[in-house]
């Protein structure tokens, strides 16, 4: 007994001994990489997750995407227009210049506006502007009640009013500008070869185990998979789904896996009597069944998810029953995926006045999603055998998403039945209720990726109830609610919630992020 | 031959102004980058804002004439994905793939001429039968097949070099190249070789060939007659005289190299052009694949240009002249 112990203790003294001498230095192996390391040039995932190193936010998500404090210490509204938020004293930023309110007012101000942005942050600022109260109070105003407040001010990264709101991108890129409040600072940003960064020993937080930490963009699969075999990173993001079961017998690596925001699901056309996909048996004109909400009910059923997730995608995926997973703020807990039931979808067809079936083509991309278009493939195949001949047609995602969106006739979408994914960017149901299920209408920004044209007065109106009730039960209720009838009305149809999975050397754990960001303060030694 | 070389310019001049109408609409036709760029999250009037802004509401026609404006004026335009000039990102990173071309290039001199001069002169024997078998190899197996296995022998299983990416760079001569450290050169020596592998065979084809037609010749037979010695006979005469296909056919392969070597600048994740093409075309960065196109005909004028230069150099009876007039 006394041995045993005495081994065990020796054990982990060795282990640990070996760690702490090898392990200040984290090398990660990127699947994809950040266009530029000035936090508001791109609002793309991956210039948001290499920001959240050298910059703070007022509020930071965790990986889980729940809001916890950042830069800021507390917020409330104080009114229905008006949120007030305390900032965090004694701050200070790489350069040794202190955080205040200044910095925040500076900060809203430039990053809806850099130069030849390809997709600005004014997404999350507009209809906001700030007030400085005091040195650590501001005030962020809207013209209507904004209960999202919290989560669009979680996107945007805090510089420094002393050279960073002047910066430009070339000079953030440099390193002159990169100048933040966060975990790490900036070594060295070589594009295409490498990012490195150094540990924040001053930071406000927890500072991080790692001393330095390079990150290295590998963007073919099978040679991230290598190079860490090889021992020439630490970890990598985005395993192939091929690699996984292989990587998981491997003693020396240790795999990390979560579910992400992102629902994949199937958008069909609402709106045209005509669709160009959709043709009568022989390839005839036929009026639109898709319309029919028993149409739509006998292909959700016609889909096996079971098969898509064991199969297609060898289990690293979850069925989906509606928009999110569960745990995300505003999802339905009365919401199961849809059983698959074959007969009953051909008796439902049947009902809907289609016993032979009808002609349709499923438009999917095969670089966008993991395994895409064998998923395409696979429904294609499962519809055919309820007899709704379908063919399956994908293309990369740089002709597939433009096509889909405005490839139509007056800017309309082209296709008739697609395959498409949706990552919650804000980690709550508004954001696919809001830009999916909501009526098209551009003038209020309601609906821009609504590919399918649904619109439901009704859906549209708990919708719009929901983005002005500042109240947070009430609001996930009537998210709840949205989500509900729309998935009732069958307005898209989920498959499957994407898995992600991170693989590491022995040791290492990451903390799997439903966002799908590869962090270096999530990596923790085990 | 100052004639010659104005001409060669002028004609380069009509095939890039081609070129570039040929891209600039071709990859219009594939499809719409505003998708490629844009966070989901955004609205309509978003969307709208970036479409604009790229200048991309504009009729197609109108777009090329502004682009040949800036063309005018020295500027290829700002990538769409990197707000930065197209020219700048090229030049950023052309040091890593030129490097990376001039090292393979003399790996297929240094190995292939040897070998092919061996199994030329010696073409019955067990070694140079093996030659020509491997050679066989070097040109039928797919680079990202060789490419993924030397990865898995070397970097995974050996542990000898390093799988990915660019060592470090030092200056020397006033040049910054990995190939002047330790490191770089070890990152370095797998995608080399990898990227040489069919221009080492094909050097040793095309000098074993060569050899083989030379030996019968009556130069070579006086030469022995008269008493060189057998050094001399192979290193001077024979070699001058087999060179010129060897370099016509290196000259293009420089230009392939630096152009083309997407396959292995991906796998073995080189931050050079070729991987900056792959990106740029995958996202439709038109600015960047346009410019990187009409950089490289540029290139491959040049190198053709080095190449007829050589020619003459080697071989008097060849004189650069306009065979036109």
């Amino acid at each position: 007994m006394y041995l045993k112990t005495l081994g065990v203790v020796l054990a982990t003294t060795v282990s640990f001994t070996a760690m702490s001498a090898a392990a200040e230095s984290l090398t990660i192996g990127l699947a994809s990489e950040p266009t530029a390391m000035d936090p508001h040039f791109h609002n793309l995932g991956p210039n948001n997750a290499m920001s959240r190193h050298i910059f703070d936010r007022l509020i930071l998500q965790d990986e889980r995407q729940r809001l916890a404090p950042g830069l800021a210490v507390s917020w409330a509204p104080v009114d229905d227009l008006t949120w007030e938020f305390k900032l965090r004293e004694g701050v200070k930023f790489h350069d040794g210049s202190d955080f205040n309110a200044d910095d925040v007012v500076c900060t809203w101000e430039r990053a809806p506006n850099v130069p030849n942005s390809p997709s600005s942050m004014g997404t999350y600022t507009k209809g906001k502007t700030v007030v400085k109260i005091d040195d650590y109070t501001v005030h962020f105003k809207t013209e209507s009640p904004y209960p999202l407040m919290a989560n669009d001010v979680s996107t945007i990264s805090m510089i420094s009013d002393e050279g960073g709101c002047q910066g430009t991108t070339a000079q953030f890129n440099d390193g002159t500008a990169a100048i933040g409040t966060g975990p790490f600072k900036y070594v060295s940003y070589t594009p295409g070869d490498s990012i490195v960064l150094e540990r924040n020993p001053d930071y406000w937080g927890e500072a991080s185990i790692w001393e330095t930490v390079t990150f290295k963009p590998i963007k073919s699969g099978p040679a991230r998979v290598a190079a860490l075999l090889a021992g020439d990173v630490d970890m990598i993001a985005a395993v192939p789904t091929t690699d996984i079961s292989t990587l998981a017998a491997n003693d020396d690596l240790a795999l990390s896996q979560g579910v992400s925001n992102r629902v994949i699901y199937l958008h069909l056309d609402h709106d045209r009597d005509a669709s160009p996909f959709v043709k009568a048996n022989g390839g005839g004109d036929i009026v639109n069944p898709l319309k029919k909400l028993e149409v739509r009910k006998a292909i959700s059923m016609a889909i096996n998810r079971d098969a898509i997730v064991d199969r297609v995608m060898e289990g690293v995926a979850i069925k989906a029953g509606q928009l999110l997973p569960e745990g995300f703020f505003g999802v339905s807990d009365k919401l199961a995926p849809v059983e698959y039931d074959p007969q009953g979808a051909k008796e439902m067809l049947a009902a809907a006045g289609y016993p032979d079936g009808f002609e349709l083509t499923i438009h999917g991309p095969n670089d966008r999603y993991i395994n895409d278009a064998r998923i395409a493939e696979a429904i294609g195949q499962m519809l055919t055998r309820i007899g709704i001949k379908t063919q399956v047609e994908t293309m990369p995602r740089s002709v597939y998403f433009g096509r889909a969106s405005r490839g139509g006739p007056d800017n309309t979408p082209e296709f008739s039945f697609i395959l498409v994914g949706w990552g919650a960017g804000s980690g709550e149901a508004s954001s696919p209720l809001k830009s999916l299920i909501h009526t098209h209408d551009p003038s209020r920004g309601f609906g821009a990726s609504n590919r399918g044209r649904y619109s439901n007065p009704e859906v549209d109106a708990v919708i719009e109830e929901a983005l002005a009730t500042v109240e947070d039960a009430t609001r996930a209720n009537l998210l709840a609610k949205a989500t509900e009838m729309a998935i009732e009305d069958v307005a898209v149809i989920p498959t499957h919630y994407q898995v992600n999975t991170w693989a590491a050397k022995k040791g290492l754990k990451y903390v799997a992020r439903t966002d799908e960001y590869t962090l270096a303060i999530g990596v923790v030694k085990e | 031959m100052t004639v010659f070389i104005i001409r060669r310019l002028m004609q380069a001049l009509v095939v890039i102004f081609v070129m570039s109408l040929i891209v600039f609409f071709g990859v219009n036709v594939i499809g719409d980058p505003v998708d490629m760029l844009i966070s989901p999250d955004a609205d309509q009037a978003e969307i709208a804002r970036t479409i604009a802004a790229l200048g991309l509401d504009k009729p197609i026609g109108e777009q090329y004439l502004y682009f040949l404006g800036g063309i005018a004026r020295g500027e290829f335009g700002n990538s769409f994905i990197f707000g930065e000039p197209a020219l700048k990102l090229i030049l950023q990173h052309m040091p890593a793939t030129v490097e990376l071309a001039l090292v393979s290039i003399m790996m297929a001199i240094v190995l292939g001429i040897p070998l092919g001069l061996y199994a030329g002169l010696f073409p019955e024997s067990a070694v140079s039968r093996g030659i020509m078998a491997v050679s066989i190899l070097g040109f039928s197996l797919p680079t990202f097949w060789v490419g993924l296995m030397m990865i898995m022998l070397f970097a995974v299983y050996l542990g000898w070099l390093p799988s990915t990416g660019r060592g470090d760079t030092a200056v020397f001569l006033g040049i910054e190249s990995s190939i002047w450290t330790r490191d770089g050169l070890s990152h370095l020596f797998m995608p080399a070789l990898n990227l040489a592998l069919t221009n080492i065979s094909l050097v040793i084809r095309l000098t074993r060939a060569g050899v083989r037609e030379a030996m019968h010749q009556d130069y070579i037979k006086f030469a022995r007659a008269k008493g060189l010695s057998s050094r001399r006979v192979i290193g001077v005469h024979l070699l001058k005289n087999i060179m010129i296909p060897v370099i016509t056919v290196l000259g293009l392969e420089v230009g392939n190299l630096l152009a083309f070597s997407v396959v292995t600048e991906t796998i073995f994740a080189w931050p050079g052009m070729g991987k900056l093409l792959i990106d740029s075309l995958l996202q439709l960065d038109r600015p960047v694949v346009v410019a990187y196109l009409m950089i490289i005909v540029l290139f491959f004028v040049l190198i053709n240009l080095l190449v007829d230069i050589c020619y003459s150099l080697l071989d008097p009876r060849v004189r650069l002249k306009d065979q036109g007039s």
